[in-house]
């Protein structure tokens, strides 16, 4: 019998880079192993190899002494002396390392386990196929088997557990070898049990003072830090079985809040909340997707071209784009460009605004219609209000507001540059609306926030928010938002629509406020007409907000590849404003007397019984609007006032 | 904001008529409704009557823009005409000149168009007469005024001016702060 011919097995044939074999990895890792001991003579190369030894047997002895693979198939035939299976040499240099990965190289060991899954270096070293073709018909558990067998502390599960393993131990920084010990014994019970399920350490509170100290002294190695965030993750999601004797899940959950702090720079404020939002794995998504920049995408100017005809010409300067997606018909995302998208003639003559794809959101929840007069209270930079305006098709009356001065200018430019003619451009506060002027048809509210949605934007939101912040902007956002309800006509025909959207995903200032101005004005809310995004909060931790909350829509980074959003619309059914049963809301709107319970009582039958209580529940004493809320049970209980 | 008064009205439509020539009729009456200019804060803002109904309820020191602002008006009261006007010159332009693409770029940055860059120009376009300037795509690109005659384009050499510039769209990003 000849060499073994495998046809499945192509090897690389004549001149040419490619056909040059490579000498393997073994050969690489012989520069930093001690001499393996079995084999006292020179390894030989691949043309060693090949060439009949000594003649024929006489130099076949050398090889064949330690080459003999312990329990390993070798040649059956009359080669079997001098054509070793070259794999057999892999087995103690696997040793080795496992000796090494002790003393804590950690990449010695993920190289290795590389390595042995990887048969095709054999194939390079020895072009006679030797016996490596059948070392790759073993599966991985056989393989890990035989090579437990043949060696007790050699288990394929060492190297994964001992990867780990250094990990904590490394972050511990002392009694490393202790463990080991410990770890070996237990891992020999699991012997052939391949789940990569080791036991995740935690580092008890003196290991994480200590690790503090260290701080000072030198940066943290965040390859470190990400391990343990996984491997606390994968604790915390089955934790009855994986759990350590004696350590609570807030011992857990505080260490994992304290290195995804550090791993990701968020203060730990932040990252409580953001705990009370997202399970956990899909916590690790979104603050992964706050790492990476959104795509760009740009929204086509109606008024002054086509969308197509924009793509033509843009792809014609070299940018690389797409359309945005179904649910839009102006939007465009742009992969590459090789001109600056914000520079090019078409820009500048008003043919594409840059906005993110999030902004079209709420002016789609709003759609308005030709000659209907407008509010936008928080207008700048203006996208949002050109939106609206092709929309219109430059029909009607749009009022943009903006209370800072700065960036008026911006929206002004904007308008110019995109030819917007009906719009008047103002520069009050948006709580003095609806003084100024009332009796829109539609408001649209982009409130003010904290921003926690476009953190991929601005990184500083990480550390610089607080308790203080949030509840300040819900404050704002909530008299924002009273005011835009007083300055809509529930009588307009077209009309009667108020959308209040943030870019942040804090319940405080999202579902909160909505929740808020459902008890405080006669409004209720609507389907938005977003058919995609996740639906807002009815309860958060110990609130309750009205059902009707469903409707409302949050978007995500990590989930739709936008800007984190919140959208609500809400619809106006009577201009009376509820009065508190002490007077403390005068009714700022003259359109219509506020004889309150009589005017309010009207619009009653129509609606759903669930807009009853709320009338009940103005005539209580108005609760500040911190305190926390009743459950929705007990507002359906009538009160006997 | 108050309406223009006479010398003012006067003032900006002949800066107006040097584009557009006798077509002012038609910026004022549209078949839309009738449009009117306003004045505010030394701008000449032109937008629709509908609009000002709105307009007028704003007090003065929050009004920021209304409509379309077309010029303003400088410390000597000489009326200049600015880029945001555009969109109501170009559709209405008795002289138009355009510009070869490798050009556009020089005339966005606010340079004249030499002869080099000249595309087309409209047959006797007399000298320093009001020209609306576009690209070869028939996308407005700005306006000017004509140095030379048509007749004396032909003749001169390549690198003479041939359009004077006065606003091109290349100011919404260099100029954005000054276009309040």
């Amino acid at each position: 019998m000849g060499r073994k011919l495998d046809p499945t097995r192509k090897d690389k044939r004549g001149p040419g880079r490619k056909a040059r074999k490579q000498r393997g990895a073994e050969v690489e890792l012989a520069r930093f192993l001690p001499p393996e001991p079995e084999t006292g003579k020179k390894k030989l190369s691949s043309h060693g190899r090949k060439r009949p030894l000594g003649g024929g047997g006489g130099g076949g002895g050398r090889e064949s002494a330690g080459q003999t693979p312990r329990g390993r198939p070798g040649f059956s035939d009359s080669n079997s002396k001098w054509l070793a299976p070259a794999k057999a040499k892999k087995i103690p240099s696997q040793r080795n390392s496992v000796e090494l990965s002790s003393d804590g190289e950690v990449e010695e060991c993920s190289w290795e386990m590389e390595e042995e899954e990887d048969g095709s270096s054999d194939e390079m070293v020895d072009d006679y196929g030797a016996s490596s073709s059948e070392e790759e018909e073993l599966l991985p558990i056989e393989k890990a088997a035989l090579k437990q067998k043949s060696d007790s502390e050699d288990d394929s599960e060492e190297e994964d557990e001992d990867e780990d393993e250094e990990v904590a131990e490394e972050a511990v920084g002392e009694a490393s070898k202790q463990k080991m010990g410990q770890k070996e014994e237990d891992s020999t019970d699991l012997q052939l049990n391949l789940d990569i399920d080791e036991q995740f350490k935690l580092p008890t509170s003196d290991q994480i003072e200590r690790e503090d100290i260290l701080f000072i002294s030198e940066p943290p190695d965040l390859h470190i830090i990400h391990q343990r965030i996984k491997g606390n993750m994968e604790v915390l999601q089955d934790f009855v079985v994986k759990r350590e004797e004696g350590r609570t899940r807030q011992e857990y959950l505080a260490v994992l809040r304290r290195d995804m702090a550090a791993y990701y720079s968020y203060s730990d404020f932040l990252l409580m909340k953001l705990m009370d939002i997202f399970p956990l794995p899909e916590l690790i998504n979104f603050l992964e997707a706050n790492e990476v920049p959104r795509p760009v995408t740009i929204r086509t100017n109606t008024l002054k071209t086509r969308r197509r005809d924009l793509a033509q010409a843009l792809i014609n300067r070299g940018v690389n784009l797409d359309p945005l997606g179904k649910w839009s018909k102006t939007g465009l995302v742009i992969y590459d460009s090789s001109v600056p998208i914000g520079a090019t003639p078409e820009y500048l003559a008003g043919h594409y605004m840059l906005q993110g794809a999030s902004s079209l959101l709420p002016v789609m929840a709003l759609a308005p219609q030709e000659n209907e007069r407008i509010l936008d209270m928080c207008c700048a930079p203006g996208g949002k209000t050109s939106y609206i305006a092709q929309l219109m098709k430059n029909t009607g009356m749009i009022l943009a507001n903006d209370s800072n001065a700065e960036r008026l200018r911006s929206v002004v430019g904007n308008l110019h540059r995109l030819g917007v003619t009906n719009a008047v451009v103002s520069n009050c506060d948006g709580r003095q609306f609806p003084k100024v002027l009332g009796g829109f048809d539609r408001v649209l509210l982009d409130a003010p926030c904290s921003g926690t949605g476009v953190i991929s934007k601005d990184p500083a939101v990480k550390t610089n928010k607080d308790e203080k912040d949030i509840l300040r902007c819900a404050h704002l956002q909530k008299e924002l938002l009273l005011s835009a309800i007083d300055s809509v006509n529930a009588a307009s025909e077209t009309g009667g629509y108020i959308v209040y959207c943030t870019c942040s995903i804090m319940v405080e200032e999202n579902e909160w406020v909505v929740d808020y101005a459902l008890k405080k004005r006669n409004v209720r809310l609507v389907a938005t007409g977003l058919d995609f995004g996740k639906e807002g909060f009815t309860r958060f931790k110990d609130r309750r907000f009205h059902p009707s909350l469903k409707s409302t829509r949050r978007f995500y980074p990590h989930t739709h590849n936008m800007d984190g959003f919140f959208i609500a619309k809400l619809k106006k059914f009577s201009n009376a404003i509820p009065q508190a049963q002490k007077d403390e809301e005068t009714a700022e709107e003259p359109t219509a007397p506020s004889t309150a319970p009589g005017t309010v009582m009207e619009p009653q039958p129509k609606k759903k019984k669930l807009e009853g209580p709320k009338v009940d529940k103005e005539q209580k004493p108005p609760q500040p609007a911190l305190k926390k809320r009743h459950p929705l049970q007990a507002q359906r209980r009538p009160l006997k006032a | 904001m108050r309406p223009l008064t006479e010398v003012e009205t006067r003032a900006v439509f002949e800066k107006l008529g040097r584009y557009i020539g006798e077509n002012i009729q038609l910026l004022v009456d549209r078949p839309d409704g009738t449009y009117c200019f306003r004045l505010h804060r030394d701008r000449v803002y032109y937008l629709s009557e509908k609009l000002l109904k709105v307009a007028t309820s704003i007090p003065r020191d929050n009004l920021v823009s209304l409509g379309t602002c077309f010029g303003k008006f400088t410390k000597t009261q000489k009326f200049r005409l600015s880029v945001t006007a555009l969109d109501f010159l170009a559709p209405y332009a008795k002289y138009k000149v355009w510009v070869k693409p490798g050009s556009e770029q020089s005339f966005l940055y606010g340079n004249h168009v030499l002869k080099s860059g000249l595309g087309r120009i409209t047959e006797n376009t007399a000298q320093y007469q009001g020209v609306v300037v576009y690209s070869m795509a028939d996308v407005p690109l700005g306006f000017g005024v004509a140095a030379k005659s048509t007749q004396e384009c032909r003749k001169v050499d390549p690198m003479a001016i041939v359009v004077f510039h006065q606003a091109d769209v290349g100011e919404y990003v260099r100029n954005e702060d000054t276009l309040t």
